[in-house]
């Protein structure tokens, strides 16, 4: 099983914040964030998701109202980390296609190959009038046009072929031209002339994941390296469609990898354990595993949980590296301008 | 009383200060190179670290420039993790104001500020052109003057942002159960640009809010720097032409209410350090004829010229044809309003000394600030601080990621012993090392 887990505030319990183990200033530096990556990389998990909006949180008198950016504390989590997947939740409806593709390359360079990113989008009017570009859309529009956004983001990312860089002292060239490619794309609402700004990251691609929420959502998941399927009812039918209907992208696999979101309490362990076998055992790849606190909940995950997962074989080693799509069982994808020019 | 002077590092590349031919020449993308750069201007003490931006690869005659490095990574993501493996270093991030919303890079910098404990920055790019829009949504439909009055906008409402918490809403009362005081982060602004209203999701870091620089010589850019910035960012390395500079900008502040203290002059800078002058000296015209290879110094020249000169021999005489004006040879960077003057000295020099169109590019183009002996270099930086040609310098090395280490190990030391620059950091934020109130 693949292991995820969920970095969201203080945990998922909106009053996590309130324990006395908590400083709630450490949610303000990251540090909170930090040391909990940091607990599920030595426990062997293999990705953290950041939890993120573009509007503020609720402005809710026992709740903390305030939020980092996601994409800057995946950054912030990166050179103290060595093995663990980050992928910053990155609203893409009111935001430039360009400078997120760049944020999201970048991610994977300076990590060392283990980024990805939680496409999402916003329908909400806060969103909307924080931008004030343009009016709330549905979610249909929405996921439609972030499928475009995560079309354009693999391609500006196969923009640089991996040898782009020559630095040939004997003509003086640094790059090969030809190597590097317009991507001319062109969507109902926005266009990008490219090539990116930043060369070809490390892992090709860093790996698109969807959160599913809605029906749409499940639709744009055909196009993910990774879907998260809430804990439901419906996790049948919605991995079935997912697997009969699944393209994601070319040169990695032909369906999706599929893991289910689950809330966790550390008192809960022994029938933890027993969902994740069942899920398991219900093809499923993996869990996502969302504490209901960062600082109470995540010693008890590294320390009980993944001990007992592989006690009975349903993960690997804690030890093992690797690119966040190797630990996914993705291939490189193939850079689709490879030789076009040539 | 002796004033104190001010060091910012630029990661250098995309254009041809970088020597990336050399073999101690590192990767300009890999994570270990931004480290070891922030690494050695924070044992340097320095002030700030500082990443410049651009969002479409250069052109040429139509195709891609490919002598000078190309290719980057996004600096608010290579910044943000710069702030794990630093302690004090300033963390300093151009962004364009034109391709940007201004919500989301309040958001953005609020959260590289908070992350690095109040270190971070803002270089206030105001206008860019419309084969950049291309890349984006919005932005490159604008016209100059509305690019550079949508940039005023968008700064304002940023600073808007951050001083939407005015202060003492963080309460994080746990047992009460009060985290924020309720309404704090609120903000509604209608202006020509941008019409929006909601709350601010991040209150202010311990330095309050992160400094702003502003680069710009146009009058409309020193006025721009003289009413919002805290660095300006000059061109103005030579002494004469600092001074004049710095005379300018600083009267302006008057107006605004500001002390000449709260207004940093900091121009970019090469410099050389070697054993002897003899040596420096030496040294940097080996290093200007790296920077400038017979390809190069066409593309400058064609830059200059407006035309195409590739049919000209770089180690010739300079092309004979008249420069023209407002040509599109070259795009993405800056090219010259009024090239005849500048072609006429070319000329002038060229025939006066028997340059070659190469050694006339290196040696009109390609100068470098600070050359000499770590005595010399040390001497001159100071003196331009304590005759007011600058506040300090933003050095901007020939080579990634070695290229401060002679700075730091050798000149450094004899300025601190002058009892111009810190021996260690004073305080923790940016805003301390530059002597700026929160």
């Amino acid at each position: 099983m693949i292991i995820g887990l969920e970095i969201d505030g203080a945990g998922a319990d909106p009053a996590a914040w309130r324990g006395a183990e908590v400083d709630p200033r450490a949610l303000l530096t990251g540090e909170l964030a930090v040391r909990a990556a940091q607990r599920a990389e030595a426990a062997g998990i293999d990705f953290v998701t950041f939890a993120d909006a573009l509007e503020a949180p609720e402005d809710v008198p026992d709740r903390v109202s305030v939020r980092l950016d996601a994409l800057g504390l995946a950054a912030r989590v990166a050179p103290v980390t060595e093995r663990i997947g980050l992928l910053p939740t990155i609203t893409v409806t009111h935001t430039e296609p360009f400078h997120v593709q760049a944020s999201v390359a970048t991610l994977d360079h300076i990590s060392g190959g283990r980024a990805g990113w939680v496409v999402e989008v916003s329908t909400s009017g806060e969103a909307a009038a924080v931008i004030g570009r343009r009016e709330p859309a549905s979610a249909a529009e929405t996921w439609r046009e972030a499928r475009y956004v995560v079309d354009v983001s693999r391609r500006l990312w196969d923009s640089w072929e991996d040898d782009a860089i020559i630095r040939d002292a004997s003509t003086g060239r640094y790059v090969d031209r030809e190597r590097l490619h317009y991507v001319d794309f062109s969507s109902p609402t926005f266009s990008v002339k490219g090539p990116s700004i930043v060369p070809r990251p490390p892992q090709g691609h860093p790996v698109t994941a969807v959160f599913v929420r809605t029906p749409e959502a499940l639709e744009a998941a055909r196009d993910a390296e990774l879907v998260l399927l809430p804990d439901s009812d419906e996790v049948a039918a919605q991995l079935q469609a997912l697997r009969t209907s699944g393209i994601a992208a070319e040169g990695s696999r032909s369906v999706p990898v599929i893991v289910v979101s689950l809330p966790v309490e550390a008192e809960e362990v022994g029938a933890l354990v027993e969902e994740i076998g069942r899920w398991a055992a219900a093809g499923i790849d993996g869990v996502h595993l969302r504490p209901a606190s960062l600082e109470l909940d995540v010693p008890v995950i590294a320390d009980q949980v993944l001990p007992e997962l592989r006690a009975r074989g349903l993960t690997g080693p804690a030890d093992r590296g690797g690119s966040l799509r190797g630990r996914l069982g993705l291939g490189r994808p193939r850079n689709t301008f490879s030789g076009s020019a040539r | 009383m002796t004033k104190q002077l001010h060091l910012a590092a630029h990661f250098p590349g995309v254009n041809n200060t970088t020597v990336w031919s050399d073999p101690a020449s590192g990767s300009q993308i890999e994570f270990s190179s931004f480290r070891k750069l922030a690494e050695t201007a924070e044992r340097g003490t320095f002030d700030f670290f500082f990443l410049a931006e651009g969002l479409r690869l250069r052109e040429v005659k139509g195709k891609i420039h490919d002598l000078d490095v190309v290719g980057r990574p996004e600096s608010l993501t290579v910044l943000s993790a710069l702030a794990a493996v630093t302690t004090h270093l300033g963390l300093a991030a151009t962004v364009n104001s034109t391709f940007n919303e201004p919500y989301e890079l309040a958001k953005r910098l609020a959260t590289l500020d908070h992350v690095s404990g109040g270190r971070a920055a803002w270089n206030v790019v105001t206008s860019w052109d419309a084969f950049t829009g291309e890349n984006f949504r919005r932005g490159g439909y604008l016209d100059k003057a509305d690019r550079y009055t949508r940039a005023q906008e968008s700064l304002r409402i940023v600073r808007k942002l951050w001083d939407s918490w005015t202060g003492d809403e963080l309460v994080l009362d746990q047992a009460a159960g009060t985290f924020a005081r309720e309404g704090a982060g609120a903000f509604a602004d209608d202006g020509p640009h941008f019409s929006i209203h909601g709350r601010f999701g991040l209150p202010p870091s311990p330095q309050g809010r992160p400094v702003i620089i502003q680069a710009g010589d146009s009058d409309e850019g020193r006025e721009f720097a003289a009413a919002s910035a805290d660095v300006i960012f000059s061109r103005h390395g030579t002494f004469a032409a600092g001074q004049t500079f710095y005379k300018d900008v600083k009267s302006r502040l008057a107006k605004y209410g500001r002390s000449e203290d709260s207004l940093k002059i900091m121009p970019a800078v090469t410099v050389v350090v070697a054993d002897t002058d003899a040596e420096a000296i030496e040294k940097a015209a080996y290093i200007r004829e790296q920077q400038v290879s017979g390809p190069t110094a066409l593309v400058l020249a064609e830059l200059l010229w407006g035309r195409d000169l590739s049919a000209y021999d770089p180690d010739g005489p300079l092309p004979a044809e008249d420069p023209v004006v407002g040509s599109s040879v070259t795009q993405g960077r800056v090219g010259y309003n009024d090239p005849f003057p500048i072609v006429a000295e070319w000329r002038a020099q060229a025939e006066a000394n028997g340059w070659s169109l190469r050694q006339t590019v290196i040696n009109q183009q390609n100068r470098q600030t600070f050359v000499g002996s770590p005595t010399t270099v040390a001497e001159a930086v100071n003196r331009h601080v304590q005759e007011n040609a600058a506040d300090g310098f933003v050095l901007v090395p020939h080579l990634t990621p070695g290229g401060l280490d002679d700075f730091v190990d050798r000149v450094v030391p004899l300025l601190r012993e002058y009892g111009v620059f810190r021996t260690e950091y004073s305080g923790t934020t940016l805003r301390d090392h530059l002597g700026l109130s929160r």
